[in-house]
């Protein structure tokens, strides 16, 4: 672990614990201010839709969301690759660090697009949706790799296994949406909702893609947040076995 | 190559060896299947319109229930130590295995799913599409397991938890396979999806031996 820090000068954990202290404050007031611009304008002030009524508004918190889910995965993937390739500690731990945040907005996306559906579609879970289906899958895939983390005891040994899957996980993520898409047409119900595309007007992209920035600023808050957790998991764990052998 | 084909052969010698369990893959697989006209009823247009969906998941499961010994058995005896000293490719290794898994289980699940189309009143010129589409799409059922068998070697509850990293990567094997019957069933040309699922196979022939030798060589450190 010394070794490896001096090879690796980003890798150093004391660097990163002071890099990220004075990180946060300024991430954490962009994601407010980012987010409060985007809920103000996507919730009270852009237009109700002509069809949907208000309750297009959930757009703002789900699509955000559903896009997270696959940028997070792929972050988590980046990560793992890292670290496999350059046994990089703390892209192991950026990549731990990422799956609950993953499947977080990953639920976030299952539970308002539930929520959207019922109004919708009249159902709370629509199979017709190829990508509501795709982030169910996507959740799955965060819970297996979770799962994977808590199995082994060793956090190095952890780390690898967790970047294979991770890593088998991102080559698969694109056939499985487009697998999904194919079924989803050979399937087609009657009324799927198209959001997104260009039949979205101005006064509701602009908001949209204000959130999705803030959604990304939170990401990182907490992606920062958790690494220094984790960093100081470990360093609790090492200090209570070495009172222990002592 | 000699390497390769003694594994095959020594876990093939295995398999026979150990007699009737290694047929009871084949056993799950038929009991499945026949548990779902219990359950909704012996309506032969139900049956028809459900059977291959259920006959595929069937297979899923039951490739999935004998993946956990894939390496599991080498792993305990200490034999998959002895095989990765031989200073053969660790990935060829795993190929070899998962070949051998695949003509023990999967083959005979090719096999009986005549039998089971029969009992799911599928019509009879869909047999042949069900027989190619399980063909075509096992083997990417045993490479991507082999991923997960080699990710929780040597785990107390390793199945379990294989079972959750595997199933999610099966679902585009599932929805080609399925979607094959579908337009056989339907008396169209089935041959796109089943040229997608083969896609499907022939990637995770290239990629799944990698990943899985990556996680044996973590597994045996």
């Amino acid at each position: 672990m010394m070794a490896m820090s001096r090879l690796h000068q980003y890798a150093n954990p004391m660097r990163f614990a002071r890099l990220s202290k004075s990180l946060l404050p300024w991430v954490g007031a962009l994601t407010i201010l980012l987010l409060g611009i985007g809920l103000y304008w996507g919730l009270v002030a852009s237009p109700a839709d002509y069809q949907q009524k208000d309750s297009v508004r959930i757009m703002y918190i789900h699509v955000p969301a559903a896009w997270m889910t696959l940028f997070v995965y792929v972050n988590m993937a980046i990560a793992s690759a890292v670290g496999l390739i350059w046994r990089h500690p703390l892209a192991d731990i950026a990549a731990k660090s990422c799956a609950p945040i993953g499947a977080g907005f990953t639920l976030i996306a299952l539970v308002t697009g539930a929520l959207w559906g019922q109004p919708m579609w009249g159902t709370w879970w629509e199979w017709g949706d190829a990508r509501l289906v795709s982030v169910l899958v996507m959740f799955f895939l965060y819970l297996g790799y979770m799962a994977l983390w808590q199995a082994y005891d060793e956090p190095t040994k952890a780390s690898r296994a967790a970047a294979i899957l991770a890593l088998v996980g991102v080559v698969n993520v694109p056939i499985i949406h487009f697998s999904v898409e194919w079924w989803n047409t050979l399937h087609q119900t009657a009324s799927v909702l198209k959001i997104g595309g260009p039949s979205i007007d101005a006064s509701m992209l602009w908001p949209l893609l204000i959130m999705a920035l803030g959604f990304t600023a939170y990401f990182v808050v907490l992606l920062l947040w958790r690494m220094r957790a984790e960093i100081l998991a470990r360093r609790i764990h090492v200090l209570m076995m070495q009172k222990a052998s002592a | 190559m000699m390497a390769f084909w003694q594994i095959v052969r020594r876990d093939l010698l295995l398999a026979r060896r150990q007699g009737a369990s290694s047929l009871l893959g084949v056993a799950f697989f038929v009991i499945v299947v026949s548990l779902f006209p219990f359950a909704v009823g012996p309506d032969a247009i139900i049956l028809a319109s459900i059977g291959a969906g259920i006959i595929w998941v069937a297979a899923l499961l039951a490739t999935l229930l004998s993946l956990d010994r894939l390496f599991q058995a080498d792993f305990e005896d200490g034999s998959l130590d002895i095989l990765v000293l031989t200073r053969q490719p660790i990935a060829m290794l795993v190929l070899a295995k998962t070949l051998a898994h695949w003509l023990t289980t999967a083959l005979p699940l090719i096999i009986a799913s005549p039998l089971l189309a029969m009992f799911m009143a599928l019509p009879v010129d869909v047999f042949a599409t069900l027989v190619i589409s399980l063909a075509v799409g096992t083997p990417a059922l045993s490479l991507i397991g082999a991923v997960g068998a080699a990710l929780t070697v040597g785990m107390r509850r390793g199945g379990v938890l294989m079972s959750l990293l595997v199933l999610p990567l099966y679902i585009p094997v599932l929805i080609f396979g399925v979607g094959a019957m579908g337009a056989a069933m339907m008396g169209q040309d089935a041959s796109s999806a089943l040229m997608l699922l083969g896609a499907i196979s022939l990637f995770a022939l290239v990629l799944a031996p990698i990943g899985a030798a990556a996680a044996l060589r973590l597994a045996l450190e």
